[in-house]
């Protein structure tokens, strides 16, 4: 099957890699990047685990080939914490208990970034909206909508 | 056409495990020369908290910070064996195998404390930040690191326990059929209010509160958690989820997450909680553990909510809107019952 190049920015870092063809941007990031980050769930564009931000905008992944990232830059929840310091969201997602298996996670802090980065100051209404797109199986929701409006509301939170 | 208000009520009384062949689990502990101390458990983790729970009992149980546990779950193949994680046995269960492998080793780790203190290891205490000291003289001290490096490499001893939980197995009685599957229950208690919308079906859950008495909360907040999201699934199992729909008919049944339905971020309804706290007596410190029962409450309290509502019985879930408008429709309407939650009893005597 013939390769295609195709460059992005990921966490910063410019990569090139050659994707098969058809293969999703999931597969590219998880096997050929090597960041495990998004996780495969349903593979077709309904469970939110694989979302990732391309030029800041939340994507799934696992239903976008790899060559449409080309010349993009690309986000994932590896790169929330800076320079030893967890994201405000990662905290907050740690005090409210927002994760029990935490396999939606990853997803779900991208979807709340991608939020809180243009509303920084959302209404439950509007974090619920930014999630719907995300499945999750144990927390029943409650604990995640809380942890990402207190991200919001405190932004300078930080663990050492 | 109109939307009716319901409110629905269950109780529940909830076994701890089950007794299959004694329903056994197995714990192993030993420490390495840094004084930290590894639990190998077959015991999967999938997110309801065994790690972190095994690990406080380990902790609490060696007098060693929890920072200086690891639970390792990683196969099932070469750990020691348990049951599985399922049955709400995991706290309960494995729980109890941990403090029996961590008294024992904590007893080696005394030893090895007392031949290098020179003194009776009857008369050593843990201090629970990682240092073992003589009752009454606190500089007569050596940390747990100290002491493992002196068992290793210079007394050659292994600190290490193994532990096993087995509850007798229960025969059925050939005459009466009786036995005792289980040796502790917990409870719940849950009130869902719920509003039927009688022109499309659709059932939407307003508000629970609920009372879970689960022994002793070994984690709290985890407790608290599993609450909430276990809920959030006996909703889910109450209004929405099936593989199929027409059971025994396979057909129609979903093929992927647009067809197979749970409530989101949307449909969630605001839950206040209490925990009871009553610790059973052969418990890991009392704990019983939350389980499937975070669930189970939730659909008989539903189900009843909705024959408040409209007064129609739905024993078959999930409780569609189809099944809701074919009850009303065989029904000739929403008949609330005459008698509400909370009225007279069926003889006529009143309720408190
Ligand atoms: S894996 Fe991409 S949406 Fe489920
Ligand atoms: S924490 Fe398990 S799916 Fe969300």
């Amino acid at each position: 099957m013939p390769k295609t190049p195709v460059q992005f920015r990921i966490n910063g870092t410019d990569k090139a890699v050659f994707a098969d063809g058809g293969q999703s941007l999931l597969d590219v990031i998880r096997r050929e990047v090597g960041d495990t980050a998004p996780k495969y769930g349903c593979g077709q564009g309904t469970c939110g685990a694989c979302m990732v931000l391309i030029d800041g905008e939340p994507h799934l992944s696992c239903i976008l080939l790899a060559e449409m990232a080309d010349g993009r830059s690309i986000e994932t929840a590896s790169n929330l914490d800076q320079g030893g310091q967890i994201h405000p969201l990662q905290d907050a997602f740690m005090t409210h208990f927002a994760a029990q298996c935490g396999f939606c996670t990853p997803g779900m802090l991208m979807a709340a970034k991608a939020l809180l980065d243009k509303v920084p100051n959302p209404t439950r209404e509007q974090v619920i909206d930014a999630i719907s797109d995300n499945l999750c199986r144990c927390t029943g929701y409650e604990p995640i909508i809380n942890a990402i409006l207190d991200a919001a509301q405190n932004p300078s939170r930080r663990s050492a | 056409m109109a939307k009716h208000r319901g409110r629905g009520m269950a109780a529940i009384n909830y076994p701890i495990g089950l007794n299959l062949g004694g329903d056994p689990s197995q714990a192993l502990v030993h420490s390495n020369p840094t004084g930290k101390f590894t639990v190998a458990l077959s015991s999967i983790d999938l997110g309801q908290g065994m790690k972190s729970v095994t690990r406080q009992i380990a902790a609490e149980t060696l007098g060693i910070p929890v920072d200086d546990v690891y639970v390792d779950t990683a196969d099932s193949d070469t750990g020691p064996h348990c049951m599985g994680s399922f049955a709400s046995r995991g706290t309960h269960r494995v729980g109890n195998a941990v403090i029996a492998a961590a008294k024992e080793a904590r007893g080696v780790m005394m030893e090895a404390a007392a031949e290098e203190l020179e003194v009776d290891a009857g008369d050593l205490e843990t201090d629970g930040k990682g240092n073992i000291h003589v009752r009454g003289a606190p500089h007569r001290s050596i940390t747990v690191k100290e002491v493992a490096i002196a068992a290793q490499f210079r007394q050659g001893r292994t600190i290490s326990g193994r532990g096993i939980f087995l509850i007798p197995m229960s025969g059925v009685d050939p005459e009466t059929g009786a036995m005792k599957p289980v040796t502790t229950y917990a409870h719940a208690c849950l009130v869902a209010d719920v509003e039927v919308d009688d022109e499309t079906g659709d059932v939407a859950v307003l508000k629970m509160n609920s009372a879970y008495e689960l022994g002793r909360a070994l984690n709290p907040r985890m407790v608290e958690q599993q609450l909430v999201g276990g809920a959030w699934m006996g909703m889910s199992h109450a209004l929405y989820e099936t593989t199929e729909p027409y059971y025994p008919d396979r057909d129609h049944g979903p093929s992927d997450f647009n067809e197979y339905l749970m409530p989101g971020p949307g449909d969630i309804a605001p839950h206040d909680i209490a925990v009871l706290e009553r610790p059973a007596a052969d418990g890991p410190f009392g704990g019983k553990g939350p389980g499937e029962m975070c669930a189970n409450p939730v659909l008989p309290a539903v189900a009843n909510a909705i024959f408040n509502a409209v007064g129609i019985r739905i024993d078959e879930l999930p409780i569609t809107p189809e099944k809701v408008l074919r009850g009303l429709k065989s029904q000739g309407g929403a008949k609330p019952p005459q008698v509400p939650f909370g009225g007279p009893k069926p003889n006529g005597a009143a309720r408190p």
